[in-house]
């Protein structure tokens, strides 16, 4: 059993831009369009940065941006986990496609965008940060895993930690191998210690069996997303009180929250 | 921190399948590399090739994780005792309360790379894969932890060539915080095209073996590798008493594919393992460097070498004999780390002819037979991640 402080939460995805808009559609007093989301290049990234950043990158940004608004700690005191199943698939095919080409031409720009940690490493750009940042994979769990990761990493550093998950549609014909509809991205900002008024307590533990909690109502169409098992846990804290929540596997157990608010 | 005993290991790179040839070719000084005979690519390389993956399919219920990434992780758990080895920690722990914590990069991406060349081919063949077991980040995970009948924590790390070192910090933690027994690390990354194409894209892809350290070194040549270790907080009798004794992580915050140029997050990173293990730089015997052969990384890590342990401590990079094996490279250099501190034996950089004279610390050319009580094995990697592991013997 691990008990971590939550200091604040961030939202990107489709229909769902910033946690102030999605908290009104998980308390249902406000219907999802499922309208795309066009994510700005982050304003917090260098001018050339801001230029290179992938789709993947403005997106994990976007939401880590929204959960740090009135962030007690510096940007480049928190150590990050950003979990995501896909990364970039956009990337994936742009570098497939010229592999293909009879001369192929590699950009890049769209080699280094392609690592899995590349939103990671432009959030340090960003920051300036020294603090390490560990990127997570775990399919369909990725939430999950990239959660325990970081309530691990609070628990016993005691310092704060922030949390992105992410995961956005394929391209065709990587769609085929993985359809998907709808970008989103949670970012939750966790510490050992609470500082100031959290807006939640988390008590996580692993236990056996069970499926993980069902999407909210009306936002079923997200469930193709693996960042989107994020959506239980924001729908406990809109709606406040006590909640208990299963969020994905961690190994061959699930990761069950307590979430006090 | 306390100690975590390396109480299983196992590798299989370029030098060939096990730690018996993986030592007999260091101390032989035989480099695994050749010239680039894996794909058509137009450009003169070489690379650390394993042999014998395109032959060993993954069958039975495991056929679903065929690609060559996961053909190169059975390979690489079926050496050195290590199945067997996890067998028993699994009777004495429960296979609940062992992680599993994997490193790679490029996953099983080559077969969808090769289906984009086979045109209009392109997507019956995708159709038909089974996406999250072979192109997917998390299919080598996912197949190691089932192959060896675990069911702690498991993740995939992909903080590209710090990976497979990263996944030591991890585990550390999770045993620290009393979730786990034990944990089986390590990471696998296999030859692919992004990684030639990309690498040669930056043009940090060199046109000859790769010369780490050297005055005329220009880039590297990439490899293939799998290795794993077992961690535990007791020592095994099967294995000697080496021990993960200290970690160290940061970031650069500095730029997506260059060093920090004064290595800043190196020397943090480096600083940090020695810290948490309560050890002073001149107990360090020997650092295996990250020693890419690329003129940038050389320089920042040499910096960063220098300023915390000066021109006396022997350092070399062991990647003029298996390649950069990118997110296997932390847990490849982690193995020959182990062997090194085993069998008291202190590498030398192969294929460095003359040490580049503006590099200040200590690189060694020559290899040397002598008892090692502590060795630093440092793993850095794009998005300007850093990971140092301090090894040695746990009172």
């Amino acid at each position: 059993m691990m008990k971590v402080h939550l200091h604040g939460v961030g939202v990107a995805g489709s229909g769902l831009e910033g946690w102030a808009a999605c908290r009104e559609v998980l308390a249902a007093r406000a219907p999802w369009s499922g309208q795309a989301l066009r994510v700005p290049a982050p304003a917090i990234l260098p001018a050339a940065e801001r230029r290179r950043c992938n789709a993947a990158s403005r997106l994990a940004l976007a939401a880590a941006e929204d959960a740090l608004a009135g962030c007690e700690w510096p940007l480049a005191e928190l150590a990050t986990v950003f979990t995501s199943a896909d990364g970039d698939g956009a990337v994936t095919h742009a570098l497939c496609e010229s592999f293909a080409a009879p001369e192929p031409d590699v950009s890049p720009t769209q080699f280094h965008n392609s690592v899995h940690n590349a939103p990671a490493g432009y959030w340090g750009i960003a920051t300036k940060s020294k603090r390490p940042s560990t990127s997570i994979a775990a399919d369909q769990d990725s939430f999950a895993a990239g959660l325990f990761e970081a309530a691990v990493q609070a628990t016993l550093d005691r310092g704060p930690v922030l949390l992105v998950a992410f995961d956005l549609p394929l391209p065709h014909p990587l769609a085929l191998m993985r359809p998907r509809s709808h970008d989103f991205a949670a970012a939750l900002l966790l510490s050992g210690e609470p500082r100031g008024r959290p807006l939640a307590s988390l008590a996580l533990r692993l236990e056996p069996g069970a499926a993980p909690s069902a999407l909210p109502a009306g936002l079923g169409a997200l469930a193709d997303n693996p960042a989107a098992r994020a959506l239980p846990l924001l729908s406990a804290l809109a709606h406040g009180g006590t909640a208990e929540i299963r969020l994905g596997a961690v190994g061959a157990r699930q990761l069950a929250v307590r979430c006090e608010r | 921190m306390r100690p975590l005993f390396v109480t299983g290991l196992s590798i299989a790179s370029a030098l060939g399948a096990g730690l018996e040839r993986t030592f007999s070719a260091l101390r032989e000084g035989r480099s695994g590399l050749r010239q680039n005979d894996f794909e058509p690519f137009p450009h003169p390389t070489w690379i650390g090739r394993v042999e014998g993956l395109e032959s060993a399919p993954l069958s039975g219920e495991f056929a679903r994780f065929d690609c060559r990434n996961n053909r190169l992780a059975q390979l690489a758990l079926a050496q050195d005792g290590f199945e067997q080895a996890v067998a028993r920690a699994r009777e004495r722990h429960g296979a609940a309360r062992i992680a599993v914590l994997l490193g790679t990069t490029t996953s099983g991406i080559l077969e969808t790379e090769l289906a984009y060349r086979r045109g209009a081919e392109v997507e019956s063949l995708l159709a038909a894969r089974d996406y999250a077991a072979t192109h997917g980040m998390f299919s080598l995970t996912e197949f190691v932890r089932r192959r060896l009948a675990l069911e702690g924590p498991a993740a995939t790390v992909s903080n590209a060539c710090a990976s497979s070192a990263k996944v030591f910090a991890q585990a550390q933690r999770l045993i620290e915080a009393g979730i786990c027994d034990a944990a089986v690390v390590g990471g696998v990354d296999s030859l692919c095209l992004t990684t030639l194409y990309g690498f040669r894209s930056l043009e940090l892809l060199s046109e000859s073996p790769c010369r780490p350290c050297d005055e005329r070194r220009d880039g590297i040549s990439i490899g293939e590798a799998g290795g794993f270790a077992l961690l535990e907080k007791a020592p095994r009798a099967e294995r000697g008493a080496v021990a993960l004794l200290g970690y160290g992580e940061s970031s650069d915050g500095y730029h997506m594919s260059s060093p920090h140029p004064e290595g800043a997050g190196a020397l943090l990173a480096m600083s940090d393992a020695l810290a948490r293990a309560g050890a002073e730089p001149q107990e360090v015997d020997y650092v295996n460097l990250h020693g890419t052969g690329t003129p940038a990384n050389d320089r920042a890590e040499d910096a960063a070498l220098h300023a915390v342990f000066g021109d006396s401590t022997p350092a070399s990079s062991t990647k003029g004999w298996t390649g950069h094996t990118l997110g296997a490279a932390g847990i490849v250099e982690a193995a020959v780390s182990v062997l090194c501190l085993e069998r008291g034996f202190r590498p030398g950089s192969l294929n460095t002819e003359r040490v580049d004279p503006a590099l200040r610390a200590r690189v060694a050319l020559e290899s040397e037979q002598r008892p090692l009580e502590r060795v630093l094995s440092n793993s850095f990697g794009f998005g300007g991640n850093n990971c140092s592991l301090l090894f040695g013997r746990a009172a």
